[in-house]
């Protein structure tokens, strides 16, 4: 049997897995429901803070390593659930997935490099 | 002896409903739609702020909306569910030995709970302060 | 002793004359202390000869008694009536053909649990004067879980990506490989990985995790393909890093 590529895309899998069990809640509740609750005050993602807490070349990379891996976590785990559903359309599917993981992978680049 | 082994069929776009622990299963993977929708939010919204206020002010509107918190609020249950499942099954995948004896899952996935606590404190200071 | 009467519903296959299986339903007395296959054997002994089944030890250890009762793969010599409503469904195992009856056909599992070669191979041949090959309690701790598996398929018939995936390796044969690629005395990783890495190996597992919760002797097969998965990766991306590395 030939050997197979799964651990590529499996490594990024885990990886975003883990960051995403780890950051993930926080995140959403900071920038949607907390503001909601009023635990967080709205100024704080006012675009002048927003704007300078992003410049930092330190924020940029924290944000590039959180975003992409935790995309491709869920292009992956989408990919399977395609099949768990009844697609078999494997490499359709594939295509989708990854392809706009792959465009968001690049977009995330072009933000942060443009702000 | 007569051999005519009987298949039986299996639902290819139901089985997971079948079991109470295949639509947990489900639950859980589907958490990974909601999970790459809400990235693919975060990453439009970084865009628009390299535009300027007017394109960041408008995404702030939209994500705050009633649609937008909404959303938000599915969101976060699914990305808590996604690390409660993930940490119960961490010690399955990395188990560890110290001096030749397994270290209790228990131990090993109160440390990543721990880990979890801290992270999400960090970024709420971060974020609010 | 207390006896209460049980409808013992159960799947009825016999390809000499059935196009399909069907539910028969039988009166059972049972003791309060009788286990599912104790009612099963009272219906051979009293009541329906031509039932088939297969058991042999009666307390879970032989792996042959493990049946589908009320939805639920289960041994069922371990499987206590008294936890049962009044009707009891018994059913084959899932996932695999019929044979006859409560009987299933394992003819491709035997084949997936020969191709993991489960058994200790050794880089070069070890004459009978070497010795005995030795082991520690503790290595042989690192381990002894996963040689606790009696073969008796619970985790295959509870396992949706054997139902869906004809070619998945499974549970039990991908724990039984782990159990030997972690055994100290063993050389035989890279002989093995060319199934057991394989996409019908275990990348065709997307830990549901039904199979651990299935097994009777806690062998948590659904652990050991992780940690496999594990493994495995790191292998393939030792191969970029070091070509030069023999595996
Ligand atoms: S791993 Fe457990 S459930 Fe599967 S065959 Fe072995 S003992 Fe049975
Ligand atoms: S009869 Fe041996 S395990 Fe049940």
């Amino acid at each position: 049997m030939a050997t197979s590529n799964k651990p590529l895309v499996w490594a990024v899998f885990a990886a975003g897995g883990t960051l995403a069990a780890f950051v993930l809640p926080a995140i959403i509740f900071s920038l949607t429901l907390g503001v909601v609750l009023g635990w967080i005050p709205p100024e704080a993602l006012a675009y002048e803070r927003a704007i300078a807490g992003m410049q930092s070349p330190l924020a940029k990379l924290a944000a590039f390593a959180v975003i992409v891996p935790i995309l491709w976590h869920a292009a992956h785990r989408l990919r399977i659930t395609a099949h768990d559903l009844g697609v078999y359309a494997d490499g359709l599917v594939m295509l989708i997935c990854y392809g706009i993981a792959a465009l968001g992978t690049i977009a995330t680049l072009v933000a942060l490099l443009g702000l | 002896m007569i051999r005519g082994p009987y298949v039986r069929p299996v639902g290819r776009y139901s089985w997971w409903l079948s079991q109470p622990r295949y639509i947990r299963y489900m639950l859980r993977e589907v958490s990974a739609a909601f999970i790459g929708a809400y990235i693919l939010m975060l990453i439009v919204g970084l865009l628009r702020l390299s535009q300027g206020p007017a394109a960041y002010e408008s995404y702030l509107t939209a994500v705050l909306s009633s649609a937008g918190v909404a959303f938000g609020l599915i969101t976060f249950v699914f990305a808590v569910y996604h690390s409660l499942t993930w940490f119960r099954v961490t010690p399955k995948a990395m188990p560890l030995r110290m001096r030749g004896k397994a270290v209790p899952p228990a131990i090993i996935v109160g440390a990543h709970w721990l880990g979890w606590a801290v992270a999400s404190l960090l970024i709420l200071l971060w974020v609010a302060v | 002793m207390r006896e209460t009467i049980h409808q013992l519903e159960v799947l009825r296959y016999d390809p000499e004359t059935d196009t399909a299986p069907h539910f028969q339903t039988y009166a059972v007395t049972c003791q309060e202390d009788w286990v599912v296959l104790d009612a099963i054997n009272y219906v051979k002994e009293n009541l329906d000869r031509t039932l088939s089944y297969r058991w042999s030890c009666h307390m879970a250890v032989c792996g042959s008694c493990g049946m589908v009762v009320n939805g639920e793969p289960v041994l069922s010599c371990h499987a206590f009536v008294r936890d049962y409503p009044e009707k009891i469904r018994v059913e084959p195992l899932a996932n695999f053909p019929i044979e006859r009856d409560l009987v299933v056909a394992i003819d491709d599992f035997v084949e997936k649990l020969t191709s993991v070669k489960p058994y200790i191979i050794s880089a070069e041949e070890r004459p009978v004067e070497s010795g005995e090959n030795l082991q520690s309690p503790e290595q042989l701790a690192v381990f002894k879980q996963y040689a606790d598996c009696i073969n008796c398929l619970l985790c295959y018939s509870a396992c949706p990506q054997y139902a869906l995936n004809d070619s998945f390796i499974g549970p039990a044969a991908l724990a039984l490989a782990h159990r030997y690629n972690l055994d100290s005395r063993d050389e035989g990783r890279s002989a093995r990985a060319d199934v057991v890495a394989s996409n019908p190996g275990i990348w065709e597992c997307s830990f549901v995790g039904a199979c651990s919760e299935v097994c009777p002797k806690d062998v948590d097969p659904a652990a050991a393909i992780q940690q496999t998965k594990i493994a495995s990766t790191v292998d393939y991306f030792m191969r970029f890093l070091m070509p030069w590395r023999k595996q």
